[in-house]
């Protein structure tokens, strides 16, 4: 029996819009193995980053269950769950809108361990501080300047210490690299490999780029419009992608190399509206292998082989 | 090209060197960048942020803030005219006619209060004959050819998505068949789904026009998608420059092959990636040798010394890297 550190069951966040009720993630399962990575990718507006949010309860879900070392969360209070987040954090995807412009690098660093008044000594603090920047490579000379005096890739260092700061189990990382250029991008990748391995974590990559998530985890999931379409370990889903989408998303991405060129399978349209979806399997629009069936009924997701999940009509029962 | 025929090329630019005078010092965005374009043909700008691709598009068009941009040096030859000493009048008649420039974000570079339909139209009939009615006319076609319906003629931006805008910018910027056409990371804001279908549809424009195109971006899968041939920039400077194959089969520069080194690459999966060490220089600073030295793991001495000149290996393939200069140097990734 494997480790289970995260089960999600049936999640699901609805927003209230003046157009209607938006399906910001819809009945969203999987578990999660201690020590692993599983990557969430998707185009922008699928609800990875909503599906990252509830489980941390930054967004209060709908409904629900994600259990948490064996604990169902949804109905913590407060105070449990303020204690609960020293071990489930979260590192953001803008380095820049996610530090505070008028606090020094020490104080970021350092303020996680102040509230949750693990290390109250002034002193220790700042030991600990000094061991946090050393840990995720930032000079100690760097210890009093402000996130405006530095680029984007020591800023994304500072958003990891602060979320190592607690020494958390879980560690939700949504987008953590999209905002750097590739040669500070690998730096930041390796790091976090590092960490990983050192301590470790369980992380959750939620991404809109599949070639990072190649590299880095375990397990992939893919999302369209609030729901799970796909899940395999990564090295399945890259040969075997089953979900036309996934198939699609897969060829979309351009190569860097003049040897290996894919075949190309270009979507017609876009994205449909989360609002009020009609019945039926939401990627069917945009589909090229539709049928009737798809528009009418939707999907359920099923295991193909072994941990391979596929909500699509054409792959069931093969 | 080691010295192509002048009357071929809609783009010449030599030895341009630009500045940004500020009051905490000499910004030197671009060091003496040479860009050599023929007909037709698409270039690829690679390099990353702060590297001065953007100032050096900017400069064709001579739209680079001044102040505090000052262009220092060289020359910028575009289709026989000399840009740099071009009265203003004259510039106002090429930008968005004979050169035409698609920026990154189209959520900013459209105007949220004027209809797509008017926004192409009036670029059409600021640079040619015929009327309003006969604008309005081709400008419905245009946003036909980027593949939205002429219905949407008159609705407004905020009421297109991501790509649909995109398609719009495209649409304007091809609306008057521009011989060249500077675009500046067009897909980096859009998800990849979207941004292969914009990718195809510019190739395709592309090959209906007949423009030439010169496409800035940091991802080395789109150059290899659309490139005839690639620059790659390193402070304010072409380190490395040659045809698709000549940069991405036989990469000279250690700085090009750092790039692709840090690239997660979905067809090899690798343990780690190998990223290059170190940030960029500061642009107010740059070393006096070879300014990639500082994170070079093949650098010595000499590299410190001067900056390296250009090293042509073939007619098409050049490389600034000082180390060339042994006959038996090789860098790792030529092993392969």
């Amino acid at each position: 029996m494997a480790d289970t550190i995260l089960e999600v069951k049936h999640l699901k966040k609805y927003f209230n819009t003046p157009k209607g009720l938006l399906h910001a993630v819809d009945d969203v399962n999987f578990t999660l193995d201690r020590g692993k990575t599983l990557g969430i990718v998707g185009e922008s507006g699928c609800g990875k980053s909503t599906t990252g949010r509830s489980i941390l309860r930054l967004i209060e879900p709908t409904s629900g269950e994600v259990i948490f070392n064996g604990e169902n969360i949804v109905n913590k209070n407060r105070e449990q769950m303020r204690l609960l987040r020293r071990e489930m954090q979260l590192i953001f995807q803008d380095p820049y809108a996610s530090l505070d412009p008028r606090k020094t690098v020490s104080e970021i660093i350092g303020e996680p361990l102040k509230l949750q008044k693990l290390v109250p000594d002034k002193d220790k603090r700042a030991e600990r501080v000094h061991e946090l920047m050393e840990v995720v490579g930032l000079a100690d000379r760097l210890v009093n300047t402000y996130p405006h005096e530095l680029d984007g890739g020591r800023r994304q260092r500072i958003g990891i210490a602060r979320a190592l700061a607690m020494e958390p189990k879980l560690i939700i990382c949504d987008e953590p690299v999209s905002a750097l250029d590739v040669s500070i991008q690998a730096q930041i990748l390796n790091l976090m490999q590092d960490l990983q391995e050192k301590m470790g974590l369980t992380y959750i990559f939620i991404t809109h780029d599949l070639s990072v998530v190649n590299h880095f985890a375990d397990d992939i999931a893919v999302m369209y419009l609030g729901q799970l379409i796909e899940k395999a370990p990564s090295v399945k889903l890259f040969d075997k992608p089953t979900h036309p989408y996934t198939q699609a998303l897969l060829s979309a991405i351009p190569v860097p190399s003049l040897k290996k060129k894919r075949e190309r399978i270009i979507l017609k349209g876009e994205i449909s509206s989360p609002i009020n979806p009609k019945p039926g399997c939401r990627f069917a629009v945009r589909c090229p292998y539709a049928t009737d069936r798809c528009r009418t009924e939707e999907p359920k997701l099923v295991e193909i082989e072994p941990s391979h999940f596929v909500a699509c009509h054409l792959t069931e029962g093969k | 090209m080691a010295e192509a025929n002048k009357k071929d090329l809609i783009l010449d630019i030599n030895d341009l060197v630009i500045h940004y005078e500020t009051e905490d010092g000499v910004v030197e965005a671009v060091n003496g960048l040479d860009i050599q374009l023929e007909h037709g043909k698409t270039l690829g700008l690679v390099g990353e942020t702060g590297s001065g691709k953007t100032t050096t598009a900017l400069s064709i068009l001579r739209l680079v803030p001044d102040p505090p941009g000052v262009i220092k040096n060289g020359s910028i030859i575009l289709d026989g005219k000399d840009v740099l000493n071009m009265p203003i009048k004259e510039l106002e008649a090429i930008r968005g006619n004979l050169v035409s420039m698609i920026f990154q974000d189209p959520m900013t570079s459209l105007n949220p209060v004027l209809t797509v339909g008017e926004q192409i139209a009036e670029v059409i009939a600021l640079h040619e004959e015929g009327g309003e009615k006969e604008a309005a006319q081709k400008a419905g076609d245009m946003l036909e050819v980027v593949g939205i319906p002429r219905e949407r003629y008159g609705e407004y931006p905020h009421q297109f998505s991501g790509g649909m805008k995109q398609r719009v910018v495209i649409a304007m910027a091809l609306a008057c068949n521009p011989k060249l056409l500077l675009a500046d990371e067009p897909t980096t804001a859009l998800d990849v789904t979207i941004q292969a279908q914009v990718l195809e549809t510019m190739k395709q424009l592309r090959e209906k026009y007949g423009s030439a195109m010169i496409m800035i971006t940091h991802d080395l899968g789109i150059i290899a998608e659309v490139c005839d041939e690639v620059s790659v920039v390193y402070a304010g400077q072409i380190v490395e420059h040659g045809t698709l194959e000549d940069v991405f089969e036989s990469t000279l520069h250690p700085y090009t092959e750092g790039l692709f080194g840090s690239l997660p690459n979905i067809e090899e999966r690798r343990e780690r990636l190998q990223p290059i060490p170190g940030l960029m220089p500061d642009p107010t600073d740059l070393p006096k040798g070879c300014c990639f030295a500082p994170r070079c793991k093949y650098c010595t001495a000499e590299c410190e010394k001067a900056r390296p000149e250009k090293k042509w290996v073939n007619d098409t393939h050049y490389v600034r890297c000082t180390r060339y200069n042994e006959p038996d140097f090789k860098i790792e990734r030529s092993e392969r």
